[in-house]
């Protein structure tokens, strides 16, 4: 698909909007992820740190156009610009991160494994794929309930979890019950560390879209404008009773799996390709040459982000962790289930 | 006008599709068909909207029930065979089970498995399951054994916040049956004493309780007199009654279906030992069934499962030490 411009594809007002507040949570999301990185290499995060560089557009595009206490947004390791759009509190993330009892996860769970699954925000296990089922049936349950119309329910994945079974079922479920379910496929090139060719024999992962019975949508993930309008389509088409949605984006992951991972299994030439552009930049030129924003607004963003991050990472940084002596251990909601 | 105990499971899942609008149905085969065993006949017709075909996917019926459960809906998933839960496994122990600790948001889901075998069942159709998932934290495992039982305890775990693993065995499905439905319900989560003794105590469950009742039987003509406990839900485990009749008896054994690598009656044993030591006449005994998948051929079924006979001769044994 060729790179999208502003002027064939955006016109109204609210698309400048749209993109504004797109670009604004990327300009958060990047500022944030960095200082988490700081953090890590500093040893001051309990557990790992998985970042979403470069993926910015794809999870931010998805997570702006679903509206929180509407609809489901399923994130996964690299969505923290995602959770932002979707407007996940910066504290979620500081606190999951550093271990402050006061996150929604308490300490129980930590970094990306996160969510406020009653506001529509799944909180993710590590095993790949499950969580397309689990939206399905979130997206049922609203049905029954006759509360179903307008609503989408988004799910982010890389291209790894389309290897799973999970998957799979989850997909064809969904696509049997005709629910407005979203996949968005980011294909990064690299699961971990195994390139695309080791994962799946396909040309590209929207082929399959055909076999599910699903509408395919394709874009590239390091163009801003493309993946706004990609996703807008593929959201819409799901609001209005297409059924599911299967969009695969693709790009260069611009950094390892976790902080720990240098990627150096990455050739040189891909990282020189348009892939390996950062769609930071893409998206930066593309709204300064339509004059969406200027610099001095861009620059404007850039410090109240860095604001945020620094007040939200200094709240978690105060509050203490968990307290071992004082937890209770309880596994069920019903009390007397765990003897 | 008499019960059976798959008459009491269609019965508790009619009751609570009529009682709890947020009550639904998933599961293969189950819809206009009525589900392999018949456990949902007639259903979709009184509730289409709320007994629903799912295709042949263990894992995503499971992780679409959970989802449903987070969004107030009261799923109960039919497994066509307990066996293939294995497919869905994950979803069970690491979704389900983990959910409300991770997040504190309960996930009431019920998930029907027919399990234990039947003559010529062979190795996928005929396996328990209950040890398995009640080594993991989060899940309830309920293995009725009476047809009052797999009425009540059906509808409790369907009521109940968090997500149950609903053991029902396949070989009393027809064969067992009952007057009536007990009027009372006894609470989810406490033993009951099948048959009282003073020379030995059997603690089991699920169809393992009625064997466990004729090897009673068999030894009453000699005057002994066991006791049999029925522990009714695996997880969590009445240990107050067991060991209350490990009191009385002084002698234990455990008895179970599944295999005999740990597992439920070496969790008995290990809870008697640790805390009734002192009230045991003899080493506690184990009896399960054989350390091999289960065969297909009805004569090698037979001699792999416990019998009334191979428990007769455990209890004897016991009674000698």
């Amino acid at each position: 698909m060729s790179e999208g411009t502003v002027t064939e594809s955006v016109h109204t007002q609210l698309d400048r909007e749209l993109l504004r507040q797109v670009y604004r949570s990327m300009i958060l999301s990047r500022t944030l992820e960095s200082k988490l990185s700081s953090l890590y290499k500093a040893g001051k995060v309990v557990g790992g740190v998985y970042l979403g560089l470069g993926q910015e557009a794809v999870s931010a595009s998805l997570g702006t156009l679903l509206k929180r206490g509407h609809d489901i947004f399923s994130p996964l390791i690299r969505d923290q610009a995602g959770r932002i759009a979707f407007e996940e509190d910066l504290l979620d993330a500081t606190r999951t991160h550093l271990g402050s009892v006061k996150g929604p996860m308490r300490g129980r769970d930590g970094n990306v494994h996160r969510g406020r699954p009653r506001e529509g925000m799944p909180a993710m296990i590590s095993h790949l794929g499950t969580g397309l089922s689990f939206v399905a049936g979130m997206l049922l349950a609203r049905r029954l309930r006759g509360q179903l119309a307008g609503v989408v329910g988004g799910i982010s994945i890389g291209d790894g979890a389309t290897s799973t079974g999970s998957f799979h079922e989850g997909l064809n479920m969904a696509a049997v019950e005709k629910l407005p379910l979203v996949v968005v496929v980011t294909d990064n090139q690299f699961a971990y560390s195994t390139p695309r060719e080791r994962q799946f024999a396909c040309k590209s992962l929207v082929d399959r879209a055909i076999g599910y019975g699903v509408t395919g949508h394709e874009i590239d993930g390091t163009d801003l404008v493309g993946c706004v309008k990609g996703m807008a389509e593929a959201v819409g088409n799901a609001r209005k009773g297409g059924g599911a949605q299967l969009v695969v984006a693709r790009l260069l992951r611009l950094c390892g799996h976790g902080e720990h991972d240098d990627a150096s299994y990455v050739p040189a030439e891909l990282r020189e390709s348009s892939l390996g552009r950062d769609c930071l930049e893409v998206g930066k030129e593309q709204l300064l040459s339509a004059g969406m924003v200027t610099t001095a607004e861009l620059e404007q963003w850039q410090l109240e982000a860095a604001e945020k991050v620094q007040t939200a990472v200094a709240i978690a940084q105060k509050e203490s962790g968990p307290d071992p002596y004082q937890a209770d251990w309880r596994s069920t909601s019903t009390p007397g289930m765990q003897a | 006008m008499s019960v059976t105990y798959i008459d009491a499971i269609h019965r508790a899942q009619q009751d609570l599709l009529r009682e709890d609008e947020t009550v639904f149905l998933y599961g293969q085969d189950i819809g206009a068909f009525g589900g392999a065993f018949k456990a949902t006949k007639g259903l979709k017709v009184e509730h289409p909207e709320r007994v629903l075909d799912a295709p042949i996917s263990e894992d995503a019926m499971v992780g679409l029930a959970v989802g449903a459960a987070i969004e107030g809906m009261k799923p109960i998933i039919e497994m066509q065979f307990a066996d293939f839960s294995s497919v869905a496994f994950n979803q069970l122990v690491n979704q389900a089970g983990t959910h409300f600790y991770r997040t504190g948001i309960p996930v009431p889901i019920t998930v029907r498995m027919p399990c234990g075998g039947t003559p010529g069942s062979g190795p996928f159709h005929s396996q328990m399951v209950e040890s398995l998932y009640g080594h993991y934290p989060g899940l309830v495992v309920a293995t009725p054994a009476t047809v009052s039982d797999a009425y009540h305890l059906l509808k409790q775990s369907v009521m109940l916040a968090d997500p149950v693993i609903f053991c029902e065995h396949k070989f009393l499905y027809r064969w067992l049956k009952s007057a009536a439905i007990d009027e009372e319900a006894l609470p989810l989560g406490k033993a009951r004493i099948v048959r009282s003794g003073k020379h030995a105590t059997v603690v089991t469950y699920s169809a393992m309780v009625h064997e466990a009742v004729r090897a009673a039987d068999e030894l009453s003509k000699e005057g002994w007199e066991i006791e049999v406990v029925d522990l009714r839900t695996i997880k969590p485990m009445d240990t107050d009654c067991i060991i209350g009749s490990v009191a009385r008896t002084g002698r234990l054994l455990a008895l179970g279906e599944s295999f005999p690598w740990g597992g439920v009656t070496a969790e008995v044993v290990s809870r008697v030992v640790a805390e009734g030591f002192h009230l045991l006449d003899a080493p506690p005994l184990r009896l399960n069934a054989k350390d091999s998948p289960i065969p297909y051929h009805p004569d090698l079924w037979a001699a792999h499962r416990p019998t009334p006979e191979s428990i007769t001769q455990k209890l004897r044994e016991l009674l000698s030490l």
